[in-house]
Parts: structure tokens; sequence; C-alpha cells
């Protein structure tokens, strides 16, 4: 029996309690980005390949860094990096702010209405 | 490694799966994905009091997850599909997934067919192209197409297709479906157009 059950391994603290950082607590509470829109579907590249650890940047502002050298969708960053998509929206608007990443939204014109666009679609689906 | 990456940005076009509680939208996600079917989460506060579920009534937040996955077309174009949260109250939700999409992929099931009716109306009234896609567990198909759409009052020109959510050819075929229906819309509009 342990001496002092409150110095005890505390055994909720496991996966299945969920994360013990409540999720804004990574972007300081904010819950809105500093710039408009981030569309699910934009790609996100980084301009640099790393940037040395600075007071305002996160670890996550890093990882979001690293990982998209290579243009990545923000849907997939969230995912990749298990953050909600509101936080990740906080996050690359502070990473634009500083210059650290481009950011790619889809083209305004729905590429929907581009009938090359769609047989480009359809071939590629039957090509799966 | 570093200095090799492509300057290629890729467009992607979304997809949206839509369908009630139970209709197949994840296992028809991950039977095309390229990609294992990811989730993401957005977290809700205090969007519209309190959860249906027992027990949970005081609940301030609720986390909101989506499915999603990926196919490569070409260099220049992906395509994403995304798994629409079902509960009616993350409409909201659907608004931004919409926005842009190519089309939608209304799945029912003929079992529950009433529970794919808010989909079929949301993308009517928004004007999204759709096809209904009549998920048929364990081959059992009890019910024609044309039964389908006649049961749901579907607009003459919705496609309605009978597939296998869990076989990769079937649920590409719905696509396939989905992405012809979108072009002849396009080009019956063009032609509607007077020239000139």
């Amino acid at each position: 029996m342990p001496a002092d059950p409150r110095r005890a391994q505390p055994d909720w603290l496991d996966r299945d309690a969920g994360p013990v950082v409540r999720p804004y607590a990574v972007t300081g509470g904010r819950v809105a980005p500093t710039a408009s829109e981030f569309d699910l579907v934009a790609f996100v590249v980084a301009t640099v390949p790393d940037v040395p650890p600075a007071p305002h940047l996160q670890p996550e502002h890093h990882a979001i860094i690293a990982a998209c050298w290579e243009p990545m969708s923000i849907v997939e960053l969230a995912s990749q990096l298990d953050l909600s998509i509101g936080v990740v929206r906080v996050l690359l608007g502070d990473l634009r702010s500083a210059g650290l990443i481009s950011l790619f939204e889809p083209p305004a014109a729905a590429l929907g209405q581009d009938i090359d666009v769609l047989k480009a679609v359809v071939n590629g689906l039957r090509a799966l | 490694m570093a200095s090799e990456r492509s300057d290629r940005i890729p467009v992607a076009l979304k997809i949206l799966i839509a369908g009630g509680f139970g209709a197949g939208k994840t296992t028809m996600v991950g039977s095309v994905s390229e990609i294992r079917p990811l989730q993401t989460e957005e977290i809700l506060t205090g969007a519209d009091g309190a959860d249906d579920l027992l027990g949970v009534e005081g609940k301030r937040t609720t986390t909101v997850t989506m499915d999603f996955g990926r196919i490569t077309i070409n260099d220049d174009l992906q395509l994403y599909l995304f798994g629409t949260p079902g509960q009616d109250r993350f409409w909201f939700l659907w608004d931004e997934l919409s926005q842009g999409a190519l089309g939608a992929v209304v799945l029912a099931d003929t079992r529950r067919l009433a529970d794919c009716f808010p989909s079929i109306d949301y993308f009517e009234q928004r004007g999204t192209p759709f096809v209904v896609a009549v998920n048929c567990f364990d081959r059992e198909r009890l019910f024609g197409a044309e039964a389908v759409g006649r049961a749901l009052d579907l607009d003459p020109g919705v496609p309605v297709v009978l597939f296998d959510a869990r076989e990769t050819r079937g649920a590409r075929n719905v696509l396939i479906e989905l992405v012809e229906h979108v072009a002849r819309r396009q080009l019956i509009a063009a032609g509607a157009r007077p020239v000139g």
C-alpha cells in the first residue's frame, strides 16, 4: 500500500485520459488566426528548412515548419500533428506573419467548372 | 534533400461524403483513399449548449471528428474526400466543407432511407451537385436504383448508384459517376447560355 496516496502515480493519466493540456493552450488562448481564412485544403509550404528556437515560437510552430517543407494541406497538417484545425489555423497565422510559411489558397474560381479538370479527374479515377 | 523539394503546389478538389449515421461514410473513404483515412478534430466551445447524450449536459466543449482521405490524380491535382459529421448541429461545418466543393456523395441505406433526407435537402438547397449511392450491405439489393430515386423524390438527372462501400472498385465508380454528373451539368449550363 502506498505510503501517501497523493504521491502515488496517477493511474488515470493514461492514453484514454486524453490530452492533459487544453487544446488552445498552445495558442495562448487565441482562437482566431491573425489573418483571414485558411481553407482546409489550402497548401502550406515552409519558406525555411528550420528556425532556431525563439521565445515566441512553441514546439508546435516548429513541428509545422518541419512538416511542410514539402507542400501539405492544412487538414493533413492538423491530422499529422494531432492538433485541432482551429489551433493549426492560429499557429499558421503566427508563422505567416513571421514570414516563415507561404500559404496557397485554392483558386477562387471553382475548378469544378473546368471541363478539362473534370476529365482529368475521371481519367485519374479510372486509372486507380 | 532539403534543396531538392519541388516547387509545384498541387490544387486540391473536395468531395463530400454525406449520409446518415452508419451508412458507410468512413468505410467508403477508406476504400478509395491512398492514405490511411485520417481524422481531424474541430473543437467547439459552447456551440449550442447541451449534447443529446445523457450525462454530458454540462459539457462546454464538443469535439467533432472529420474523416478524410486523399486520392492523387496527377502532380498538380489531388482529390480530398471528407466524411461529413453526422449530427445536424454541425451544419456550420458542412458550410465550410462544401465551400468550393466539386460535389457530394449521399450514402443511403435502404433500411433507413429517411436518414439521408437532410443531406439531400442540404445539397439541393445549396445547388451542390450530388449523386445518391446506395450502400448494399452483404450484397443485398432489395430495391433497384429507380425505386430508390422515386422514394427520395430526386430531381431527374440525379444519378442513383448501387454499390458496396467496402469495395475499392465500387466506391471509385461512385466517384466517377459524380464527376461525370458534374461535367454534364456544366455542359448543359454552357449550352443553355445564348451564344454571342
